[in-house]
């Protein structure tokens, strides 16, 4: 049996008891910090709290080696920690597909989200949230337009976005982001646009600002882990409120509200 | 005031005036006389004592050329010259002629605006008088031409006066002959007449020459020269009409000064936009533009450590300037400045354009650096040298503790040095020379021992094979680590017209699209390919024939890197990759960047390339040399027995009198060794010189026996690689 334990938004006590009773009585233990990280910890703390031995897994145990986890999980009890929630990212739902397959079974238990706790710290509804899309550190020359196009799109259906920061080789700030759709952002397409930035979701101080897009850099986050959102044009009153409220919104933003 | 004294404020003062300068080489096949005849000019002009030039050859200053009777380094000298009541400062550079120097040539040939071609009255024009003259004027440098070694055609060959005139004329017709085949447009404007004078005769070695100006003036044309030679006279007739007054009078009248070369040259060498502030500059060879230097070579000096000479095309250098590096993307700060009085190089205050000149401070520079002032400088043309490394060799320091020292040096010779690659190789740990040719790494790692005084040992020599494809390849998938990116790839020979294209610079990625499409389409490509080439790399491309597929355009660049990485060492052995063409026919990508990332892209495209490349038929390319050869002929059996023994295989046999020149072609594998077994076997009569003569398949029967012999010294496994290896 694979099987997969969200770990939740920030450090060990983060996990449900579901999930923690399954790692204290499982044959073997995995982490990945690949596809997202637990700032709020480390392995060895996680070691300590478990009692247990902790083996960490790189991209490469994930990706080009995932066949060794799936065929060990065959005759053992097998967990894989994963910070966040189970199978949000696409490389553990590989991994899922790849047992089934190969006839191995999996379970999973759930952990809190990043997806979900950005509607809880900023009050924007669910419901409004377009596709999302990562801003990745540019490779040579190249840098991707890829966050642009899916704002613009989101945009056409009044949708917020949710933007991913890049994690390697290190977690990437709010203001290097917003330095990167920049450079995208040919056209100032975003030059108008509102957003908010949250740092260490989960943690006892989250910080929540809300801003214009090219603003923020202006604004003192602390450490990581950061995550984005880029407003829709039109805001509900009630997420504005919100907004104002808790993430100390510009004033203008009321103009937004339809 | 001193005369050296005299001399410096001459050339000081001549500096300024461009008009009064000529940059120039001097180009030949090797032992044509080069150096002799740069020698006798130096001293003909009074820089150096007349006793010592000529006989210990004083350019070939350094201990390994006076022991190997051949020069290795170009060197820098200058002199002044007086011509029709007016002084010129001459800037030249004696070049080598052994081919595995060539790089040194080629880079020569950006510092200066003519050259002279030397050519050996009695051998004529040999292969590498084409090659170096196709350098130079490749890089739109003008030629005249010096026939040399006079006194051989009456002393060795015994020719009488007509034979002489013939032969004489002989060599003018190759010379020009090649320089219609390789810039027609230009012929009528640069090939050499002997009328006009840009044509002289003579010898460097008992310093005498004749021109048609100069028998005008002197009255001693070829029958007194050949009266003279045979009265066994050459003291007289040096005096009657010396060497360096009529080659530095034809040099003076037919070599450009700066100031015209630039207004031709920069177009050619510079690819910024010509009415920039910086193009007109350059076209000027304005002393108040921006500075323009283009670094063609480093010097270790003893003193002054690494020394970066270069062409001042604009500006004025000062010590003191910070300057871009615009390939290092560094600045450097320059330290002094100098210019070169006979062979020493002499500090001065400020230098301005138009000259060759010496820098100290420019750390950062290697030989191609573009220097400037101005941040976004355009930065020159790259300098491209035909040939690739050929041979390698393993070097470790005997004591490990030199370890570091010896990695320092290494990089050292290798900023010198572009055409000495140094590698580490990951496998087994041993640092790899990779050069042109047995002498070029027998001479650098002499000069680590001897110069640098680290004792090193070091394998034998080891040709690098090219891999290469004899057919097409099914389409193969390669797939990310994470599954959601697909490469869909093909490859097949690359026809060798579009890669002679490209390394001759006939096209390249930067020049307009739809000229780039015709030129590839004329050269082989079908259109969707040559409409969809991304680039070239060492003898390969990479073409994408898909359409429209979403973000494969920002995902290119790491398309390019995987396909890079391919091409530089192969799945046959890891050697590189040369002659083909890759082609990307589809490809899936995932919408979000991070997931198509270096660590995603690059491994399933190289990893599809290999998958391809073991389909399509795949075996190795191993160098050629082309031999030239001549010995008396009661050796000749001598000759052609050690040829065949070599794999090799004789092309051509010419006799002349009772010497024989036997023309041959063998693998590169099989010629180590050469030098000494040629020696033996003519009793040290033979003389000989070798051609690069490019890449051939080995022999199908030895395929797996090279393969394996390659895998086994790298560390790999040994066997042959399955497309399953790397797909699946
Ligand atoms: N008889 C005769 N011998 C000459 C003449 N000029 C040069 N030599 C001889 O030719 C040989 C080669 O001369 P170099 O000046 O070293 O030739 P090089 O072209 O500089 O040679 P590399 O730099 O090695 O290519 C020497 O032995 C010279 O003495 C000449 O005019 N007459
Ligand atoms: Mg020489």
């Amino acid at each position: 049996m694979l099987t997969f334990i969200g770990m939740g938004l920030y450090d060990e006590k983060d996990i449900s008891i579901k999930g923690y009773e399954k790692v204290k009585e499982a044959d073997e233990v995995y982490i990945e910090f690949y596809t997202s990280k637990l700032v709020g910890t480390t392995r060895e703390r996680l070691e300590e709290f478990f009692g247990r031995e902790i083996v960490e897994l790189r991209r490469e145990d994930l990706e080009d080696r995932s066949r060794e986890l799936v065929e060990k999980a065959r005759h053992k009890d097998i967990v894989l920690l994963i910070p966040g929630d189970v199978a949000v990212a696409t490389t553990h739902s590989s991994i899922m597909l790849e047992a089934r397959q190969k006839g191995v079974d999996i379970q999973l238990i759930h952990g809190a989200s990043i997806v979900s706790a950005v509607c809880g710290l900023t009050g924007l509804h669910n419901y409004r949230f377009g596709k999302s899309a990562t801003v990745a550190y540019p490779y040579g020359k190249t840098v991707s337009r890829t966050p642009i196009r899916v704002i613009l799109d989101n945009w056409s259906i009044n949708a917020h976005t949710l933007l991913y920061l890049d994690l390697h080789p290190e977690p990437m700030t709010i203001a290097k982001a917003v330095e990167i759709l920049k450079k995208a952002d040919d056209d100032k397409m975003l030059k108008d646009a509102y957003a908010v930035g949250l740092a260490r979701a989960g943690s006892e101080k989250p910080v929540v600002r809300c801003d214009r897009l090219y603003e923020l850099p202006e604004h003192d986050f602390g450490d990581p882990l950061y995550i984005m959102v880029v407003l829709a044009k039109k805001l509900h009153i009630t997420e504005y409120e919100f907004l104002s409220a808790f993430a100390n919104a510009p004033h203008e933003l009321s103009l937004s509200v339809e | 005031m001193t005369r050296a004294k005299k001399m410096v404020d001459k050339i000081k003062d001549l500096m300024w005036k461009p008009d009064k300068i000529r940059n120039m080489g001097i180009i030949a096949h090797i032992d044509h006389g080069k150096t002799t005849l740069s020698d006798n000019l130096l001293a003909g002009a009074g820089m150096i004592s007349e006793e010592l030039a000529g006989q210990q050859l004083y350019l070939d200053f350094d201990e390994q050329e006076q022991e190997r009777g051949i020069t290795i380094n170009a060197a820098n000298v200058s002199m002044v010259h007086e011509y029709g009541g007016e002084e010129y400062l001459i800037n030249l550079i004696d070049t080598p002629g052994h081919v595995d120097f060539g790089g040194d040539v080629t880079r020569a040939m950006r510092a200066v605006d003519g050259v002279i071609v030397v050519v050996d009255a009695v051998e004529g024009v040999m292969p590498q008088t084409e090659t170096v003259l196709r350098q130079a004027l490749r890089e739109n440098v003008k030629p005249v031409l010096f026939v040399n070694k006079v006194d051989r055609l009456i002393k060795e060959l015994e020719l009488g006066p007509e034979e002489m005139q013939n032969k004489l004329i002989k060599v003018i017709g190759e010379v020009n002959k090649l320089i219609k085949a390789l810039r027609p447009e230009k012929y009528d404007k640069w090939k050499v007449d002997v009328a006009n004078g840009s044509v002289a005769f003579g010898s460097a070695l008992y310093k005498w020459a004749v021109s048609v100006p100069s028998m005008k003036e002197t009255g001693v044309g070829f029958k007194e020269v050949y009266d003279y030679l045979k009265a066994d006279n050459a003291r007289e007739l040096a005096k009657k009409t010396p060497l360096h007054r009529v080659v530095l009078d034809m040099v003076i009248k037919h070599l450009p000064s700066p100031i015209e070369a630039q207004k031709e040259r920069i177009p050619v060498i510079w690819k910024g936009d010509a009415t920039s502030n910086e193009g007109q500059a350059m076209v000027k060879c304005d002393p108040n533009g921006p500075i323009a230097l283009m670094i063609t070579k480093i010097v270790s000096d003893p003193h002054a450590g690494e020394v970066a000479v270069g062409r001042l095309y604009s500006g004025t250098l000062k010590p003191g300037l910070e300057l871009f590096l615009i390939d290092r993307k560094t600045k450097n700060r320059v330290q002094t400045i100098g210019l070169f009085m006979g062979p020493r190089r002499v500090e001065v205050p400020e230098i301005p354009a138009g000259n060759i000149v010496a820098v100290v401070g420019l750390k950062d520079a290697v030989a191609g650096s573009t220097c400037s002032n101005l941040e976004n400088f355009v930065p020159f043309e790259s300098i491209k040298h035909i040939s690739e490394p050929v041979v390698t060799m393993a070097i470790e320091a005997k004591n490990p503790r030199d370890l570091p020292k010896l990695i320092e040096v290494l990089r050292k010779l290798a900023k010198e040095d572009p055409t000495l690659q140094v590698t580490l190789n990951e496998e087994t740990g041993e640092h790899l020379m990779s050069g042109m040719g047995e002498l070029h790494l027998e001479v650098r790692v002499e000069r680590i021992r001897r110069d640098f005084g680290i004792d090193v040992v070091t394998s034998p020599p080891i040709v690098v094979f090219r891999e290469t494809v004899t057919s097409t390849s099914p389409v193969v998938e390669g797939k990310s680590p994470n599954k959601h990116n697909r490469f869909y790839i093909t490859v097949e020979p690359l026809p060798q017209e579009v890669i002679r294209k490209f390394k001759e610079g006939e096209v390249d990625m930067k020049m307009d699209k739809k000229e780039r499409r015709r030129i590839l389409e004329e050269a082989g490509l079908a259109k969707e390919e040559a409409a969809g080439i991304q680039e070239y790399y060492e003898g390969n491309v990479f073409c994408d024939v898909t359409k429209g597929i979403q973000y494969l355009n920002e995902t290119m660049e790491l398309i390019l890197e995987g396909f890079r990485e391919a091409m530089r060492a192969g799945p046959l052995a890891r050697e590189p990759m040369m002659g083909v063409k890759v082609k990307l026919v589809d490809c899936k990508l995932h919408e979000d960047a991070v997931h198509r990332g270096p660590a995603q892209v690059i491994p399933a495209v190289r990893s599809a390339i290999f998958a391809a490349v073991l389909q399509a038929q795949p075996t190795l390319l191993e160098p050629y040399q082309k031999v030239f050869i001549t010995v008396p002929q009661d050796m000749l059996g001598n000759v052609t027995k050690e040829i065949q023994g070599r794999r090799g295989q004789i092309l051509e046999m010419r006799t002349e009198g009772d010497m024989v020149t036997v023309v041959a072609k063998a693998p590169v594998k099989e010629m180590f060794g050469f030098a000494g077994a040629i020696r033996s076997a003519t009793s040290g009569k033979a003389l000989w010189s070798v051609e690069h003569a490019g890449f051939e398949p080995i022999p199908q029967g030895l395929l797996e026996n090279f393969v394996m012999e390659v895998r086994k010294r790298k560390g790999l496994k040994l066997e042959l690689p399955k497309p399953e290896d790397f797909v699946g």
